[in-house]
């Protein structure tokens, strides 16, 4: 008897493909009520060396600290001292005035690229609160906060933008690809979620030489969808590798929605759970617990207890770089009905509410960072702009490709430097 | 082969043992993991089990579980995490069980191996060697025998190295370890156990009573970046590599030819001075590889000869390789660059 399932022209359903839509298109009116945010403080703190599967309803549910009344609530709060805090919240408003400063600089011609991390400060500037020093840090392009948050230098970070004779990197990459060794952060790369399995690498061998150092490594939620999240998050747990992934769930991927990267049936903090990690998911504007889920993870993986994954779950408020305009793809009003608000407003309040801070010191630090920006731009401005002749020497293009110059490459520098004399007669300049 | 011996017997008066291709490897991986606490193996069922071709036998056993590990199948996970080891400090030799199973592994090795040092301005380096067994002439079919070097050679910021005797893939192997520089090492599985003259209804040899098989049981280096003189000649200049070096050799002797082979061991960086010296002399040029013709790193190697021995040039190059195609199964005979294909370029160059 013929099978069924040979027969054509049945009467069974067709199949249909679903492609993802965001909620909110431009002109949209934009209503949140659909998201599931939870009261502050209730959500349990499970022991730092407690089993990963016990962290799994918090891969389910948002760990928030600060409530609406600007207090902190329940067994996540860090019980930071208020320095700390100013601290944090300093930082926070540093990275804010260094990237509108810098993107205006972009807009001015005097780079070429800038991208701002507006609304996600407390992702990185208070999640490397939470880690040691030497813990190496694997980030993705935004996360100059915890360049900021362990003190580097404006006029380096400008320099770098510049691609300037003073800049580190020779100018040889792209504005914000930033590099430093000395602050144990990794060279950014262009390409996405590299650095994930990197970290873990780097995290196997601190525990391989007995070490006590950690890895913590950042991906945005779109990137989540690369191979390399699934390789990092195998050898990861293959090898309880004590490393910390932190997914910055901003919404967006340029101009695709999480709903890209798999969002709409499961949060990215429950993608921990197949692998057999801990998972947490954080409210990514809230300062308190993202410094809080941090520490976490940190004490975590110095105890040997493996790697754990964070959500951060945030809204990117401005557009993905100076080449996007997020005005094509998504409502306006998606960022003031964004419903945990902003993250340097809540510390701002948190402190004020505190009785340790005010108004009026807010309004004087962001003069003062403002100033601090324009200063350290002016600085940086010494050394020269993109395109502006001041960079350096032509054959430091042709440097570090291999540790010392193979002939084919010094052959290629005496090129490119007769080319300039060429060109530039007369000009005294390498 | 008697320079190689003459070599043995000067640079190193250590104790010499008759090893093939594979023992020689292993050789090295246990001479560096002894030497060098930071050096670090691992790789699909390298540890335990010691490698589906054996190359590190033996060495988890003496080493320890975190000197030479198993790993997830996962040629990019492998790499990456080999990058990450690299910025701690390590120095990791990861393997892929067959370069035709390396790409998974791209990014992670074009963006990010080979651009570390470039990018970060040297602070931080990927001083690895990615070992992988590759080439045809064993039936591997499609995924078990590409060569795909001209790849890697198109990368700026890769070194890519292959051997082509036991001596050799020790020596180079352990200089691979040592460079500060991410390198492919590629080991023609073809003449891991015994060279291969292209003759492939002849029953296999091994290396057993071959000088290049005579290898010092201590440490000792060969440069990267040096070619090697297989034989002297004045009739043409052969510029080969891997399992095809011994094949041109047999090859030219069958055919009574005065050929110079050049096996060049390291095509990055390479030793241009070796060959546009025997160029010179010779003002013929074949170039021999297993791996596809069109964009192979034969194109690479004619274009400079042609620039840089244009006028002692006495007939155009010619370039044998791997058809187009990729590497079947049944007809792998009539795919292999053998005798035939070499001799008639021979002929065909002595007689322009």
């Amino acid at each position: 008897m013929a099978d069924k399932r040979d027969e054509k022209g049945t009467n069974r359903p067709k199949l249909a493909l679903h492609v993802p839509e965001p909620k909110y298109r431009p002109g949209d009116k934009v209503d949140y009520s659909h998201l599931d945010i939870p009261e502050p403080g209730k959500q349990p703190r499970p022991d730092e060396a407690c089993a990963a599967k016990e962290t799994y309803p918090l891969c389910d549910d948002l760990i928030r600290v600060l409530g609406d009344d600007n207090k902190a609530h329940g067994p996540w709060d860090p019980r930071l001292d208020a320095d700390t805090l100013r601290q944090m919240l300093r930082e926070m408003a540093l990275v804010r005035a260094f990237d509108n400063r810098m993107y205006r600089a972009q807009r001015q011609g005097k780079t070429s690229f800038y991208m701002k991390c507006t609304g996600e400060e407390a992702t990185s500037v208070c999640a490397t609160h939470a880690l040691a020093s030497d813990d190496m840090i694997f980030p993705s392009y935004r996360q100059q906060g915890c360049l900021i948050a362990r003190g580097y230098e404006l006029t380096e970070m400008i320099n770098q933008i510049y691609s300037n004779k003073a800049d580190k990197l020779k100018g040889r990459q792209l504005p914000i690809m930033y590099c430093s060794k000395r602050l144990n952060f990794f060279s950014i790369s262009g390409n996405l979620a590299t650095q994930l399995p990197q970290a873990t690498g780097f995290a196997m061998a601190s525990a391989s030489k007995g070490d006590s150092r950690i890895a913590a490594t950042w991906v945005g939620e779109g990137s989540t969808a690369e191979g390399d999240f699934h390789s990092a998050l195998t050898f990861a747990t293959v090898y309880n590798a004590p490393v910390i992934f932190n997914v910055i769930n901003n919404q967006w991927a340029i101009s695709s929605f999480s709903g890209f990267a798999g969002s709409e049936r499961a949060t990215f903090a429950a993608r921990a759970i197949g692998y057999g990690m801990a998972g947490l998911r954080v409210d990514g504007n809230d300062p308190l617990a993202v410094f809080a889920a941090e520490r976490w993870a940190a004490d975590r993986a110095r105890a040997n207890g493996g790697p754990t994954l964070i959500e951060h779950f945030t809204y990117r408020a401005e557009g993905h770089s100076t080449s996007d305009d997020p005005s094509a793809y998504r409502s306006a009003e998606e960022r003031d009905e964004w419903p945990l608000g902003d993250p340097v407003m809540r510390l701002a309040r948190h402190l004020i509410e505190l009785g340790e801070w005010s108004d009026e010191q807010q309004e004087e630090m962001d003069a003062e960072l403002d100033t601090k920006v324009r200063t350290a731009m002016k600085e940086a401005e010494k050394n020269g702009i993109l395109g502006h002749g001041l960079h350096h020497p032509f054959h430091t293009m042709f440097e570090d490709v291999f540790e010392e110059l193979p002939w084919h490459l010094e052959e290629q520098a005496e090129q490119a430097i007769r080319e300039r004399k060429i060109k530039f007669p007369g000009d005294p300049a390498e | 082969m008697t320079t190689e011996k003459a070599a043995v017997a000067t640079e190193d008066a250590g104790e010499v043992r008759e090893m093939n291709m594979i023992e020689a490897i292993n050789s090295a991986l246990d001479i560096m993991l002894e030497r060098d606490d930071n050096v670090t193996l691992l790789g699909e069922d390298i540890g335990y089990f010691g490698g589906v071709f054996r190359c590190t036998a033996g060495l988890q056993e003496k080493y320890g579980k975190t000197r030479v590990f198993d790993t997830p199948i996962s040629e990019c996970g492998i790499i990456g995490v080999a990058v990450g080891m690299g910025a701690y400090g390590l120095r990791p030799v990861p393997e892929i069980q067959f370069a035709d199973y390396i790409y998974p592994g791209l990014d992670q090795l074009i963006s990010e191996a080979a651009r570390l040092r470039y990018r970060s301005a040297a602070e931080f380096i990927a001083p690895m060697t990615v070992r992988s067994p590759f080439g045809g002439g064993i039936f591997g079919g499609q995924t078990h025998s590409q060569s795909p070097e001209s790849i890697f050679t198109h990368v700026s910021g890769l070194k890519t190295v292959i051997p082509s005797t036991p001596y050799d893939a020790k020596g180079l192997l352990i200089s691979c370890i040592e460079d500060n520089d991410p390198v492919i090492f590629f080991e023609p599985k073809r003449i891991y156990n015994g060279p291969f003259d292209g003759f492939y209804d002849k029953p296999a040899k091994s290396w057993k009573g071959f000088d290049a098989a005579q290898v010092p049981t201590d440490y000792y280096k060969i440069p990267l970046g040096k070619a090697r003189t297989v034989c002297e000649g004045e009739a043409l200049t052969i510029l080969a590599y891997g399992t095809m070096v011994h094949v041109v050799e047999s090859v030219a002797r069958e055919k009574g030819v005065d050929a110079e082979i050049l096996d060049l061991r390291t095509l990055v960086p390479l030793d241009i001075e070796a060959i546009e010296a025997s160029v010179e002399k010779t003002g013929r040029c074949l170039i021999v590889h297993e791996a596809t013709r069109t964009s192979g790193f034969g194109a690479e190697l004619s274009a400079m000869v042609q620039e840089r021995c244009f006028y002692h040039l006495e007939a155009p190059i010619e370039r044998v390789t791997g058809f187009d195609t990729p590497y079947p199964h049944s007809l792998e005979w009539a795919y292999f660059p053998g005798p035939v294909r070499i001799g008639e370029a021979i002929d065909k160059l002595l007689e322009a």
